[in-house]
């Protein structure tokens, strides 16, 4: 018994880091801009979708693939920002609500039409198959994914407290007059900040990649998880998402075993509303 | 009971920033009170912590004799308390007549009754003929008398009109002056927050002076201009000085 | 003004008699289709449109609106007009319970919220061996009558008991759009502190809109339950039906009494018309082509097509 539960803890810690990874650039876009980005999933199914055509089409593993697909998410967060959010950002919430819906369907439709509504996984990857440590069996994939996420949401920290980029990102996200004030060009750092989203949320796509199935609707799920884990470590709070995402994984793991496997998410989801119930500003939420 | 308004040693701190530091005064039944300050002192603060959009940290305010501290603001809108904003808000997706009915609705459920009652307040402001414009259409000051139209709908004993003069000129702000005073005659206690002394001192019955967060003067308006410390708040040290060498020089 | 209700029965008495003019079925199955969604869009317009609180999981309703009544009648025997009415007071339970805690914070928490539910609500009847967990239910055939709210020789009284929901929906609508609530909505959408300061108690306001809201997509929901006669919850708590609701109102206008109608009108041929047409090719265009709109609409013009029309008359 205990080594299941052991093995159910491993795995759930595993997956919360890549929970966590989706969540930061969610969190890190709220943080900045006070905009909810309701698509954030749909762009990680976009980078799943563009690490497994890589992969059919040249070859390519997604590892390797890894740091084109990061550059072309950071150009298509950017390009997201200046074409359909940015028009938008004096709007009222409703407007805002109602663009990043209209992309979530946008790329979903997109998806369904190009490369219709199959389930599709890579074969054969690079890093694949499992081995042995203590008595848990631990994935390669999983774990490799665990790692870079955790690299990642790393790096991002590190870049919001040690560059003049990020500093002045976390300036305009405490507040935006202030910023101003100080010189700080609000719209760069807006674009700045999606542009680091989704290439974050590119990133944790491409490591999922390896083992997970890649259909136009996996960013729904995803998305919703990194709701949950954004409104526990509180909106705008990059650590507090970090915390989460963990707490969120280990969560849905746990209730699995506890309870049944077919009811974890709606554990996780429920988790979201016991949030708003008794602490709206999550575990480090400003407000 | 001849106070209606009871502020209470009414604290207010934002982080480490203190908007409101222990304030207490009183207003009577049916007066004009003037709260004036200059800029930051935390007249504003004061409002929304009366009007309690704000929760004050410590200190009582009482209304009527009830507490009022902590409740929620549309509760305290309907126990009678009014209020306008600093920056003007109204509903800019309706129309005139629309705003106005949003405040009639208060205390005229039904559909007719409220906009009677919105067509009568808008005449007393100027608004005949143009009720079926959007308000968003509207100018500046008129916007400002829309809102004070919309607050006095409700009915209220005691209203609170935030900076309801700025930008006016001086026909304007003595219209509006008198306006105030036709209100207070129909038995509205009356708050004035303001910075244009032409158009509150006259009127005034008492005057209230923040200054950093703190009180630093209650009186008539003209013990109020003559007061040291709301001169060296309002001009600096210097000037006081100077006016303290040469009293004959104004 | 006299114009326009001579339209509006133009519209009506067009739509009673149809069924006498025309007796092909399929067309008969689209005006169904396309006055239920025209009743669910209509509640969602209440929440959504006219207080400004966006819902992505009003499907939530019709599910709890199919379920209930489809598990009363094939459990117990329960007359299916009486489960439309505890499926209704279901219905609004789940509103609060949502509601309540969300309307006091921002708009997104309350969006978030709803997917959530949605989602939650699918699970649950999925994995339920009580409602029938991933097969669903069936519903007992009974003898054709309107007490067993069942027909099985003509889809005609389907058409007939969905018309007058539908114009009672209408009629619901325009009450409130008269009435204090609607114009306390239309407030809150609008500034809800500046509500506040006016006595407007925000939170029970929206509450309101949202059980309204709860009450006649759950009605919509028994409606499907007794005219399919099979319910499982790919057919009854798709996130898509959400959406789907949001899109015909968005297209149609948001707080416009028949923004929903409007909007019913285009989706629903449209998407019938891609998928038969376009089949398995063209799946995902009418996605595509709706996201534009949406998007296009949401930063130009949040009025939809309903509004410009009526900008363009005056």
């Amino acid at each position: 018994m205990e080594g299941v539960l052991a093995q159910t803890l491993v795995s759930g810690l595993l997956i919360g880091f890549v929970y966590a990874l989706v969540a930061v650039g969610l969190t890190m876009i709220y943080g900045v801009m006070d905009v909810v980005n309701f698509a954030h999933g749909d762009y990680l199914m976009l980078s799943m979708y563009f690490s497994y055509w890589l992969f059919i089409l040249f070859g390519m593993d997604p590892l390797y693939s890894l740091p084109a697909i990061v550059l072309v998410m950071f150009g298509i967060g950017v390009i997201t920002y200046y074409i359909t959010i940015r028009p938008i950002i004096n709007s009222p919430m409703l407007s805002q609500i109602f663009v990043t819906f209209g992309l979530l369907i946008f790329l979903r439709g997109l998806a369904q039409f190009l490369w219709k509504v199959d389930y599709r996984m890579i074969p054969d990857t690079l890093v694949s198959g499992s081995f042995n440590l203590g008595g848990i069996y631990i994935g390669r994939p999983q774990l490799v994914a665990a790692v870079g996420a955790v690299l990642c949401s790393g790096l991002i920290l590190w870049f919001l407290k040690n560059t003049k980029a990020g500093m002045a990102l976390e300036a305009v996200s405490e507040d935006k007059e202030a910023a101003r004030l100080m010189g700080i060009n609000s719209d760069r750092m807006f674009a700045l900040s999606w542009g680091i989203g989704i290439a974050s949320v590119g990133v944790a796509g491409v490591l999922l990649s390896n083992f997970f199935y890649v259909f136009p609707e996996v960013g729904g799920q995803f998305c919703l998880i990194a709701f949950v884990v954004v409104a526990l470590g509180g909106f705008g709070s990059v650590v507090g998402a970090f915390l989460a995402g963990i707490i969120v994984g280990l969560v849905e793991v746990v209730s699995g075993y506890l309870i049944d496997p077919s009811f974890k998410f709606m554990f996780v989801l429920s988790l979201y509303l016991a949030v708003v119930f008794i602490r709206p500003q999550g575990l480090m939420g400003r407000k | 009971m001849n106070e209606i308004l009871v502020i209470d040693t009414v604290t207010k701190r934002f982080g480490g920033l203190v908007a409101n530091a222990s304030i207490s005064f009183t207003v009577g039944r049916g007066s004009i009170v003037g709260l004036i300050g200059p800029n930051g002192a935390g007249k504003t603060t004061l409002f929304n912590c009366i009007s309690c959009y704000y929760n004050a940290d410590s200190g009582r305010i009482s209304y009527e004799g009830q507490e009022i501290t902590g409740r929620s603001p549309d509760v305290i809108c309907r126990m009678g308390i009014g209020r306008t904003f600093q920056v003007v808000r109204i509903f800019k997706e309706m129309t005139v007549l629309e705003n106005i009915m949003i405040g009639s609705f208060l205390r005229n459920p039904g559909r007719k009754e409220a906009e009677e009652n919105a067509r009568d307040v808008g005449a007393l402001f100027g608004f005949s003929g143009k009720f079926t414009l959007q308000a968003a259409s509207l100018t500046i000051s008129e916007q400002k008398r829309l809102e004070v139209a919309r607050a006095l709908a409700t009915k209220p004993k005691v209203l609170l009109l935030d900076e309801m003069m700025a930008g006016l000129n001086i026909q304007e702000v003595k219209e509006a002056s008198d306006f105030v005073l036709k209100l207070r005659d129909s038995g509205i206690t009356l708050i004035l927050v303001e910075h244009v002394m032409e158009g509150i001192m006259p009127i005034a019955d008492k005057v209230v002076v923040l200054d950093n967060g703190e009180k630093i003067a209650e009186g008539t308006p003209n013990e109020i201009i003559n007061d040291d410390r709301v001169i060296q708040a309002y001009f600096g040290e210097k000037y006081h000085a100077k006016r303290r060498k040469n009293p004959a020089q104004v | 003004m006299k114009k326009e209700y001579i339209l509006l029965l133009i519209f009506f008495a067009s739509l009673v008699i149809y069924p006498f003019i025309f007796e092909n079925p399929f067309p008969r199955h689209l005006l169904i289709m396309i006055m239920l969604y025209g009743t669910m869009g209509i509640g969602w317009n209440i929440i959504g449109g006219y207080t400004g609180q966006v819902s992505f999981g009003n499907a939530a309703f019709f599910g709890v609106g199919a379920y209930t009544t489809a598990i009363l009648l094939s459990k117990y025997g329960i007359n299916p007009w009486f489960g439309m009415i505890l499926g209704c007071v279901f219905s609004s339970m789940v509103a609060v319970i949502v509601g309540y805690p969300c309307f006091r914070l921002q708009g997104h928490y309350f969006a978030i919220a709803t997917i959530a539910v949605g989602e939650i609500v699918q699970i649950l009847f999925t994995n339920w061996e009580y409602a029938g967990a991933a097969v669903g239910i069936y519903i007992p055939i009974l003898e054709e009558s309107l007490w067993n709210f069942q027909f099985h020789t003509t889809k005609l009284p389907y058409y007939y008991i969905i018309l007058v929901m539908f114009t009672c929906a209408l009629l619901l609508c325009y009450a409130v759009d008269k009435s204090r609530f609607g114009y306390y909505f239309r407030a809150i959408k609008d500034d809800p502190d500046g509500a506040r300061s006016l006595g407007i108690n925000v939170r029970n306001y929206k509450l309101v809109a949202f059980i309204l809201s709860a009450i006649l997509t759950s009605i919509c929901g028994t409606f499907y339950a007794m005219y399919v006669l099979y319910i499982h919850p790919a057919n009854t708590i798709d996130l898509w039906l959400s959406i789907h609701l949001c899109i015909l109102v968005l297209i149609g206008g948001l707080g416009k009494i028949f923004g929903p109608v409007l909007g019913a009108f285009i989706f629903i041929p449209l998407t019938e018309f891609t998928r038969v047409y376009l089949g398995s090719e063209g799946q995902g265009i009418d996605l595509i082509i709706y996201a534009l709109i949406i998007i296009l609409l949401a930063t130009l013009r949040p009025q939809g097509l309903w509004g410009m029309l009526a900008r363009s008359r005056t």
